[in-house]
């Protein structure tokens, strides 16, 4: 296996999580597609830093990895306080300003 | 020596904030005696300076503080108390403590007491910074200072209406038959501000001029390396300083704002034409006497401009009705003489006839004050008349200054006009000597002129309290008396102090001979002060006599005549600036305004205003405030952003 072909399997995860935030909208689903999008990054970072043999990268995604579970951990905590209150997580109705 | 220099300077200035904190309040007379209190210190400094550098020789020259300093430039606060400068110093100061004395009287029943007091030691103190300076940026300074003051002061009374332009020659604001001196005292002042601002143009230039060629404004580095400069160069600086000393000296044709300003009160006129603004030209050439020195034709045609403009304000004094305009015409009659001196290279004489001219100029203007005050400003002399009997002292003090002014030995006018003559003809320039002979007869003319119509004759004015031309005439106060008495003194007796004169002023200025001026032969010396006295003494007597013969001067046959029109219309001067500047001007700012700056510059302004506007009314769509939406707008900007980053990468 070379590079190219982490980086294509990135890319396509990457593209996947993308189409998944702009089309869902429901907003778990929501944070489920950023995580992807998250993930594809941390296999690039990693097969990067593999084949170019420095560390930086694989340590990179470990900080990823970190921060990404407690921004779901806030993100999730939110996300029941708004379905208490409004008894729906749909994008469309978290909607209180007008343009 | 250095605490009377920097009391000479500051005095003023002390005296000119101390009654701006009284502006507004109404009048304080002890505003006024605080004030003339300063200026008397500052003359008492100046002559203890004018005394120790006659009697030592030396200068006295402070650094007060560096002022721009940047790279090879240095440029200095400096002051220096010379011979020259030392002469200005004292007739500046002791012009003003009089006149400021004679503004305590003057101003009695003004409103703007305090205010005026501010203004008229604002306006010495300027001067001072002009003549002390020891560079020419300072002396720029000063000059300009100078030009705030006088318009501060020429439209002291600025609520006065505008006259209507008619072109009846005896209620025209052009002519000098009416009673107005000038449109009104805000057009005078804008005047006199304007046209010296234009002037003020050339004199920056020649300062541009000099520091690029030399690389500094120190008088002493300037004329120590003028010398080596390329001639035309020179030439060019010359003729630029030249331009900002016409201005300031209203020489042609820059003369129109001196008789208008006669708008404003009598001492500022006083002041204008015998201590702070009109000398200051004549100063500057003296001044720079090295650089006008190595270029002899420049001189040669400031002596030509000096003569013309000798002849061309005394032909005008001729006819004229308006007592100050008359006096006015007399100043620059007078400028013109100076010129003639530093033109042909004279400079000690000019400096001299400055000198003298201050005294009885001065003194000319505080009477014609006192005249007017007594006669409810009135300003036609042909409705005075027989003044003699109620204002004595007032009636010997003019004519005291009169016959100084026509030059008649052994008044102070007599020594330093004869000069003047003296130095014309000796240096072969016999058409300028005469024109200024002629207006030697000229001067002594309208001079009497005036005397005979404002103190003698008959009473134009009525004493019946019903009758429109009601007068009080009185005496004014004796303190004012007082004070104009130094000057009178010094009219009679400045020029026998020629010789000690001499003697201080030609350590720094060329003499005579350096000059190429050789002393006459004794036969011809006798001759040409023969001549003179007899011009001078011929205009005296032609005015004495066909007063006390007629009663008036013009006959009603000649008042028809063309060249009488031209000389009361001021030879159609403010006519053909009206309409060949004024007019075309006022219709180009209209063109500019209506076409330019309404259509051009406001329709791209407001095209700017439009696009921002639409565009963001059109971009609002985007922001609907649903966050799905939100996010595709972000993804479609990042696509772009990559897209374009792509795009530059390849390009490149």
């Amino acid at each position: 296996m070379i590079l190219n072909d982490y980086l294509i399997l990135s890319t396509i995860i990457f593209v996947i999580g993308l189409i998944g935030v702009l089309r869902r909208k429901n907003l778990i689903m929501l944070f489920f597609a950023t995580e992807i999008m998250l993930n594809a990054v941390n296999i690039a970072l990693a097969a990067i830093s593999k084949f170019h043999g420095d560390l930086t990268g694989q340590m990179f995604a470990f900080f990823i990895i970190a921060i990404a579970a407690s921004e779901v951990a806030i993100g999730l905590g939110l996300l029941i306080l708004w379905f208490k209150r409004r008894n729906s997580i749909d994008l469309d109705t978290l909607q209180s300003m007008e343009g | 020596m250095e605490g009377f220099l920097y009391t000479a300077l500051f005095a003023p200035l002390v005296g000119a904030l101390f009654a701006a904190m009284f502006g507004n309040s109404p009048r304080k007379i002890w505003v006024g005696v605080v004030n003339s209190t300063l200026l008397g210190l500052a003359m008492v400094a100046s002559l203890i300076l004018m005394f120790h550098i006659f009697g030592t020789g030396t200068n006295v020259h402070v650094k007060m503080l560096d002022w721009i300093v940047i790279g090879n430039v240095d440029i200095p606060f400096g002051f220096v108390a010379d011979q020259v400068s030392v002469v200005m110093m004292v007739v500046v100061t002791l012009v003003s403590t009089m006149v400021h004395i004679h503004s305590i009287g003057y101003m009695d029943h003004d409103k703007g007491f305090n205010r005026f007091f501010s203004y008229l030691s604002a306006f010495v103190f300027s001067m001072m910074i002009l003549v002390m300076s020891d560079n020419f940026a300072g002396l720029f300074i000063g000059w300009e200072g100078v030009g705030l003051c006088s318009w501060l002061l020429i439209g002291f009374w600025y609520h006065k209406e505008d006259q209507e332009k008619t072109s009846d020659m005896y209620n025209s604001p052009f002519s000098t038959l009416s009673p107005h001196s000038s449109i009104s005292p805000g057009y005078a002042a804008n005047e006199a501000f304007i046209i010296n601002r234009v002037a003020d143009l050339g004199m920056l230039v020649g300062l541009f001029l000099i520091f690029w060629n030399i690389g500094s404004l120190q008088y002493d580095v300037v004329f120590a390396q003028v010398g080596g400069l390329d001639h035309g160069l020179v030439v060019a600086i010359a003729i630029f300083l030249f331009i900002g000393a016409m201005g300031k000296s209203a020489q042609f044709p820059f003369n129109q704002w001196l008789a208008n300003a006669m708008e404003g009160p009598t001492p500022v006129s006083a002041l204008i034409h015998a201590a702070t603004m009109v000398t200051a030209g004549v100063y500057l050439l003296v001044r720079a006497n090295e650089i006008f020195t190595v270029v002899p034709e420049v001189g040669y045609f400031i002596a030509c401009l000096g003569a013309f403009v000798a002849i061309f304000a005394a032909s005008q004094a001729l006819v004229a009705t308006n007592m100050k305009k008359i006096i006015a015409f007399s100043t620059l009659s007078q400028l013109g003489y100076m010129f003639v001196a530093a033109g042909l290279g004279a400079y000690w004489v000019a400096l001299f006839h400055l000198a003298t001219h201050a005294f009885f100029k001065s003194v000319l203007f505080l009477g014609a004050g006192n005249v007017m005050h007594a006669m409810n400003d009135q300003i036609n002399i042909k409705k005075m008349g027989g003044l003699k009997k109620y204002m004595p002292h007032t009636a010997l003090i003019m004519t005291i200054a009169s016959v100084a002014l026509a030059g008649i030995f052994p008044l102070a006018g007599f020594f330093s006009k004869d000069l003047i003559l003296e130095a014309a003809f000796q240096s072969h320039a016999y058409i300028l000597w005469f024109i200024l002979w002629v207006t030697a007869g000229l001067t002594a003319f309208y001079s009497f002129r005036l005397v005979m119509y404002v103190f003698h004759g008959e009473e134009n004015w009525s004493h019946n309290k019903e009758d429109e031309n009601y007068q009080h005439p009185h005496e004014t106060y004796p303190f004012v008396i007082a004070a104009m008495t130094p000057l009178a003194i010094l009219a009679i007796s400045a020029g026998w102090f020629k010789a000690e004169f001499v003697e201080m002023t030609t350590k720094m200025l060329p003499t005579l001979h350096e000059a190429g001026i050789h002393h006459p032969s004794s036969a011809v010396f006798w001759t040409l002060v023969a001549v003179t006295t007899l011009m001078a003494g011929g205009g005296i007597a032609y005015a004495v006599l066909k007063f006390n013969k007629k009663g008036s001067y013009h006959s009603d046959k000649m008042k028809e005549t063309f060249v009488y029109k031209l000389l009361a219309n001021q030879y159609y001067m403010p006519h053909l600036i009206e309409n060949v500047i004024n007019k075309p001007y006022l219709a180009m700012s209209k063109f500019s305004w209506k076409e330019v700056d309404l259509k051009v510059i406001d329709t791209i302004v407001d095209g700017i205003a439009k696009i921002v506007y639409t565009t963001g009314e059109e971009s609002r769509a985007m922001q609907t405030g649903n966050l799905s939406k939100a996010l595709k707008w972000m993804t479609l900007g990042v696509v772009i952003l990559l897209a374009v980053a792509v795009a530059a990468g390849n390009l490149k």
